[in-house]
């Protein structure tokens, strides 16, 4: 049952969802949300939990996909009260355990961000690894939890995070516009033999991208990590 | 691998309605090729009409899964074997 | 039992007449696949029908293209509920291709590149209900839509259309092809709503 939404973009919504009997979860999973209507007709699609569980109540981020079926209607119609069928937590390879030593790569396309920001959210106060996260984005505005990681770089010490505009950036961005390049892992990431896991997130395109940017850069292929969305 | 949508971590969901494991983060042989690989990264199509779950090396089919209003089928015949950590 | 979310309706329009059972109207054309695309040039293009004797007939690009190309207007049904209406298609009719093949079969397997297979009565792809279609709405049959040239049956469910298509056995008996093992109608009949085996 919806308790509670806020907007995070003007695209992007978290949701906060009541589940009895949450048994928890790790950072990075998922759960599938069914919908039925009224004539019967489901829709099944998964969203990555973006916070650790805060008793029965879970979040989700939903970024609206034009022409979606399912992430409009999340994003934008669903009401405080209503029902969905929740099922999870889901998935045991792409996550990430407080007590895993060793350095963190977060690497995230558009909402591919919201599980990483699991990952981010449960590092605070529970592991000292340092983590980095690349996140890109059209524009500034399109900033998934822009505002929290800001303060977090701020006050969790050992977390670094860089936007990389491909639309539009801000006037103070030197490296101005466009995909993510090789350069920008160099520079923003971390170096192979320091064996960061890396996790890749976001629309299938960019997963295959990143991914592979980070293999040629000598990366173990046993240490990267992916998480594809579609599309 | 180029052309799949998604990969196996969206099998998490359908599969946790057959097996009582997380069958995601097991180890699959490739019948055809030999190839082990972690069920979460394979190379997914679908859902629709069903999930087919491909060899990252060959290609050839893994799985497949297609949910009726009434039953799972689930076919593994790709699948060599499927070592699971416990 | 499901729980019943409150205004959710899913992607779907009003009905018309011309829609069947469970349908919705889209206007553009989803994409669905099973597999990588494979990639198949038109000089490499080859169409192959087996008898259930063994005997083959294979037609290459230049062959098939010389027979009698008809264009149709058709309206199709794809299982996951979207239709298409008034579709242009150009393609050779499988009467032309099965005419000097001798045979007593009822039943056909169609193959295509990239290891797809489905199944129907070998009567459903006779007198002027199915195609070999390499142009769609004017142009070329893309490759995500089974160019250079896919099965196109209307009547039935779309997954019946094989894309990429390769060639076609002639049997016997009756064998389920890749979605049919799996747990979906033999027939296929959209306006029997002929989805899943058991409909
Ligand atoms: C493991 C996992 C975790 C995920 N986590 C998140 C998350 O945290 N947040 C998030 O926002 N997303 C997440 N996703 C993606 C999410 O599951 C959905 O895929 C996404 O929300 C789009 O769903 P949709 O129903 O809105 O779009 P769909 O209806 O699935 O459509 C997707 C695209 O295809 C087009 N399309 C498809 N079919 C048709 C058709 N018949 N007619 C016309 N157009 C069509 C649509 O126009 C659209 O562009 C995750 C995915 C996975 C696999
Ligand atoms: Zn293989």
């Amino acid at each position: 049952m919806l308790v509670e939404r806020h907007p995070e973009t003007a695209a992007a919504s978290t949701l906060v969802l009541r589940v009895a009997d949450w048994p928890g979860h790790l950072a990075g999973q998922h759960v599938d949300v069914r919908l039925t209507a009224e004539d019967g007709y489901q829709a099944v699609r998964s969203y990555s939990l973006a916070a650790p569980a805060d008793g029965d109540q879970v979040e989700v981020t939903v970024q609206r996909t034009d022409g979606g079926e399912v992430s409009p209607f999340l994003a934008d119609d669903l009401a405080d009260g209503d029902a969905v069928e929740v099922r999870g937590p889901l998935g045991g390879w792409f996550v990430w355990r407080p007590e895993t030593p060793g350095p963190v790569l977060l690497v995230a396309a558009g909402s591919g961000v919201v599980p990483l920001m699991a990952m981010v959210r449960a590092r605070a106060g529970a592991s000292r690894a340092p983590f980095r996260l690349v996140h890109s984005v059209r524009t500034p505005d399109d900033r998934i939890y822009g505002a929290e990681l800001r303060r977090r770089v701020a006050e969790d010490a050992g977390l670094d995070v860089t936007w990389i505009y491909t639309r539009k950036a801000p006037d103070e961005d030197r490296r101005g516009t466009g995909r993510l390049q090789p350069e920008d892992l160099a520079a923003h990431g971390w170096p192979p033999d320091f064996e960061p896991t890396c996790y890749v997130c976001g629309p299938t395109g960019f997963v295959e991208a990143a991914a592979a940017m980070l293999l040629a850069a000598g990366h173990d292929p046993d240490r990267v990590r992916t998480e594809r969305f579609g599309g | 691998m180029a052309g799949a949508t998604y990969d196996g971590n969206l099998l998490a969901g359908p599969l946790a309605e057959v097996f009582a494991a997380e069958v995601t983060v097991a180890h699959a042989r490739c019948a055809g090729c030999g190839r082990d690989s972690v069920v979460a990264e394979l190379a997914v199509y679908g859902p629709d009409p069903g999930l087919v779950a491909r060899c990252p090396g060959c290609s050839d089919v893994l799985l497949r899964l297609v949910r009726t209003p009434d039953a799972t089928w689930l076919d593994l015949r790709g699948t060599a074997a499927l070592r699971l950590p416990t | 039992m499901s729980i019943v979310t409150r205004g959710f309706r899913g992607r779907r329009e009003g009905a018309d007449d011309r829609l069947p059972p469970g349908q919705y109207l889209t206007h553009d054309f989803p994409v669905l696949s099973a597999g990588p695309t494979p990639v198949v040039s038109r000089d490499e293009w080859t169409f192959t029908v087996r008898s259930e004797g063994g005997e083959r007939r294979t037609w290459s690009w230049a062959e098939l293209t010389a027979l009698p190309v008809e264009e149709v207007t058709v309206d199709i049904h794809c299982v996951t509920r979207w239709s298409r209406l008034d579709t242009v298609w150009r393609g050779v009719s499988l009467d032309a291709l099965l005419e000097d093949v001798e045979s007593a079969a009822d039943f056909a397997l169609v193959h295509s590149h990239g290891g797809y297979t489905t199944n129907l009565p070998l009567e459903d792809l006779l007198d002027g209900q199915a195609w070999i279609a390499f142009e769609h709405d004017g142009d070329d049959l893309s490759p995500e839509h089974g160019g250079p040239a896919r099965l196109l049956v209307p009547h039935l469910y779309f997954w019946k259309s094989a894309k990429w298509v390769s060639g076609i056995d002639l049997l016997v008996q009756d064998e389920p092809g890749f979605w049919e093992q799996l747990g979906y109608h033999d027939y296929g009949d959209p306006w029997r709503e002929q989805r899943y085996q058991g409909d």
